[in-house]
């Protein structure tokens, strides 16, 4: 144990470094100067049932129902999970299957709306006041408005502001590093709203049950540090604005928490083991809405650059807005792009139908051309260790990859393979351009579905063993059922027996004294 | 006379003792191998190994009379678990590759051609098939081993197998091909 934990408490400015990370070239020039717009309402609104982590949503209104906007269509199923709300008024068109925004291109339940052009507000949610709320009622207040984790991971918000029923909080940390190249929703956001993302983060502070905030903003936005430290005073809550430096997986909420506070969160285990959580200033910004003005999560900013595009924006659209209308409202595209990302460079994903509709997570869509995806050939690995010196959990990349090769899941498992977040720095770096992260991404899934292969055999034995006792269960009620009625036979033909021998008997009896006679 | 009692006395005694000792110390435990094979296999009974059942199947392959690969719902791993009990060598007779690239299969019900005879519904040995006389049956994908076994009663052949259906929940990314590297084996930018 170093005196590194206690550094940070004596000297708040002070601040420590993670190993690994990378430095690619932020292009974040593209669009961070643009205000954020409104785009107008598409004419067809799909919005998927599973935007979240967890189980997907229940829908709750049928075709041809009229909506209005705000107004509950697809219902939290099970703690995990996030509620639905109508993007804008209009008629439910179909509630059915549609391609999701995800690199399978598979189908997901969607309910689609025409909206009517009138945005007629429903009933709102109740608003609450922030400052004499319980904690429970505020956290209740966020499950309801379905918000969810806007950073891109959508883990819902209110099951993370419960966490203080099983640890012992002291730190909430604002997450607005936003170190994906090309993005600047969040930049844009603190911009022009810090004091609505304060007053959202001092919401969740008392929720938390916290005494700390933190706002970590990475260094190249200077105008959002300045807006925040304008506002750092919110619900009696005076937050600390800390610049971190601009480093990929900043914003990985391990490393920021690293970064802030020199300790390391446990494999596997979430930043609350340190008494810490983290939400996205997007975050901050829809709990800000939701708590004082009842309006649900229903639209979110959304930055829409790269070179394929002709112009480069910030965006406040509906949550269901197709990606090709959001392309078409900023000039549509000057070339063909080589690729076409929901969310960021790095760990965004393709998406290969651009009917597909943004969600709660699509902090950006990116039309990349040829020149800046820079795709090249694959050459052997060189063994020259640069994907380990950069890998910010410390693994090996190289050697998942090979042990992954060589068909070896349970050796790379034993060597860290579900440590690996996703970042892509390996990638990123490897010389040789050796698809790295793409090969544990696959051995990921892969020993995901052995696991659960095994576990359904386990399932399937314990019915087979189920029905087999059933149906011994029954042949034996029948056997007994049987008995009885053999056992009821019986008695009945003594008693037929019985009464047939009284008769004959009275029969005789009167015989004999007839006899007498 | 007496000491001749005496001497094989003790004699049989002593050697009683070190034999029954013996026999203690290096008693060897003779695994039961049926039954530890009887308990890896699914237990459904389906029959697709072709003996009749999944205890006869443990029989016979611990009497050496069929492949370690014999269990098709057990997939892979079971025929590598039976290969290390019974220590043989699990490539031998058998093609594992073949197992591993081999979809996980399961029924499913076109219901156009359903007629409602319960046959089916009485044959499935996990119970994966819902539905009531006259009335329409589905399957339930998550509890189906795929074994064929409604397939063969189905007076209709309304039955069909397929493979197991991809779901956002099982869906992953295919294995890049570092030869090729093209297109989508790239993830990010």
């Amino acid at each position: 144990m170093s005196i590194l934990p206690f550094a940070g408490r004596f000297d708040p400015a002070r601040l420590f470094a993670f190993k690994g990370g990378v430095h690619p070239e932020t292009r974040k020039f593209l669009s961070a100067e643009c205000e954020i717009e409104d785009m107008p309402i598409p004419a067809l609104i799909r919005v998927p049932l599973q935007q979240h982590i967890g189980v997907e949503a229940e829908a709750i209104v049928e075709r041809g129902d009229t909506v209005l906007k705000g107004q509950l269509i697809g219902k939290a199923r099970g703690p995990v999970s996030a509620n639905i709300h109508a993007p804008t008024s209009g008629q439910v068109i179909a509630v059915g299957h549609f391609t999701a925004p995800h690199p399978s291109g598979l189908p997901v339940p969607t309910i689609t709306i025409r909206p009517d052009g009138r945005d007629e507000w429903g009933p709102r949610l109740p608003r609450l006041h922030p400052e004499s709320a319980a904690p429970e009622q505020i956290a209740a207040q966020v499950a309801e408005a379905g918000i969810v984790g806007m950073g891109g991971a959508t883990f819902p918000a209110s099951v993370k502001l419960n966490l203080r029923a099983k640890y012992d909080l002291h730190t909430l940390v604002i997450n607005a590093a936003e170190c994906e190249p090309y993005l600047t929703c969040d930049d844009r956001l603190m911009r022009e709203r810090a004091e609505e993302i304060a007053d959202g983060a001092g919401i969740m502070a008392r929720a938390l049950g916290v005494k700390d905030i933190i706002v970590a903003i990475e260094a190249n936005k200077p105008q959002a540090i300045q807006a925040m430290q304008r506002h750092k005073i919110a619900l009696g809550y005076k937050m600390r604005i800390k610049t971190v430096p601009t480093q990929y997986p900043m914003g990985s909420e391990k490393h920021l928490v690293k970064t802030l506070t020199g300790r390391e969160t446990p494999a596997r285990a979430l930043t609350a083991e340190l008494g810490i959580v983290v939400h996205n200033a997007a975050t901050a910004h829809a709990v800000h809405l939701a708590v004082r003005y009842g309006e649900p999560s229903i639209s979110r900013v959304v930055t829409v650059s790269g070179r394929g595009v002709a112009r480069p924006a910030n965006v406040r659209a509906l949550i269901g807005t197709p990606v090709a209308d959001l392309i078409a409202h900023c000039g549509g595209l000057v070339e063909e792009p080589d690729r076409l990302l929901m969310g960021g460079p790095m760990m965004g994903q393709p998406i290969r139908n651009p009917r597909v509709p943004i969600v709660k997570g699509s902090g950006g869509i990116l039309a990349l051309t040829a020149e800046e995806t820079r795709e090249k050939d694959v050459m052997p690995c060189i063994r020259c260790g640069l994907c380990v010196q950069v890998c910010p959990m410390g693994l090996t990349p190289f050697e998942l990859n090979t042990r992954v090769e060589a068909g070896d899941l349970d050796g790379a498992a034993k060597v860290g393979l579900l440590d690996c977040i996703n970042c892509g720095c390996c990638s990123f770096t490897c010389p040789s351009n050796r698809p790295l992260v793409q090969t544990i991404q696959y051995a990921k899934g892969k020993l995901a579905e052995r696991d659960s292969r095994k576990h359904q055999q386990d399932q399937a034995k314990r019915l087979a063993e189920a029905r087999t006792a059933r149906l011994e269960a029954i042949a034996e009620a029948k056997r007994a059922a049987m008995a009885k009625r053999k056992a009821e036979m019986a008695a009945k033909k003594k008693r037929e027996a019985e009464a047939a021998q009284v008769v004959a008997e009275a029969v005789e009896a009167t015989s004999r004294k007839e006899a007498a006679k | 006379m007496l000491s001749a009692v005496a001497s094989m006395t003790a004699m049989g005694l002593g050697l009683g003792l070190a034999l029954g000792l013996a026999a203690r110390r290096f008693h060897v435990e003779v695994p039961p191998v049926v039954d530890e094979i009887d308990a890896l296999l699914p237990g459904t009974n389906c029959g697709q190994c072709g003996y009749p059942g999944c205890r006869a199947g443990a029989e016979a392959l611990a009497a050496g009379e069929a492949p370690v690969t014999l269990c098709p719902p057990g997939g892979r791993d079971v025929a590598l678990q039976i290969a290390d009990i019974l220590g043989v060598d699990p490539a031998e007779g058998a093609d594992l590759d073949g197992m591993e690239e081999a979809p996980q299969m399961v029924a499913f019900i076109f219901e156009d051609h359903c007629t409602g005879c319960t046959k089916c519904f009485k044959r499935c040995p996990t119970d994966a098939i819902v539905g009531a006389n006259r009335q329409i049956h589905t399957v339930i994908t998550d509890a189906c081993i795929g074994c064929d076994a409604c397939i063969e009663v189905c007076p209709t052949e309304a039955i069909i197998h397929r493979p197991k259906p991809r779901t956002l929940r099982n869906w992953y990314w295919d294995k890049p091909d570092p030869e090729t590297g093209h297109a989508d084996t790239r993830l990010s930018a």
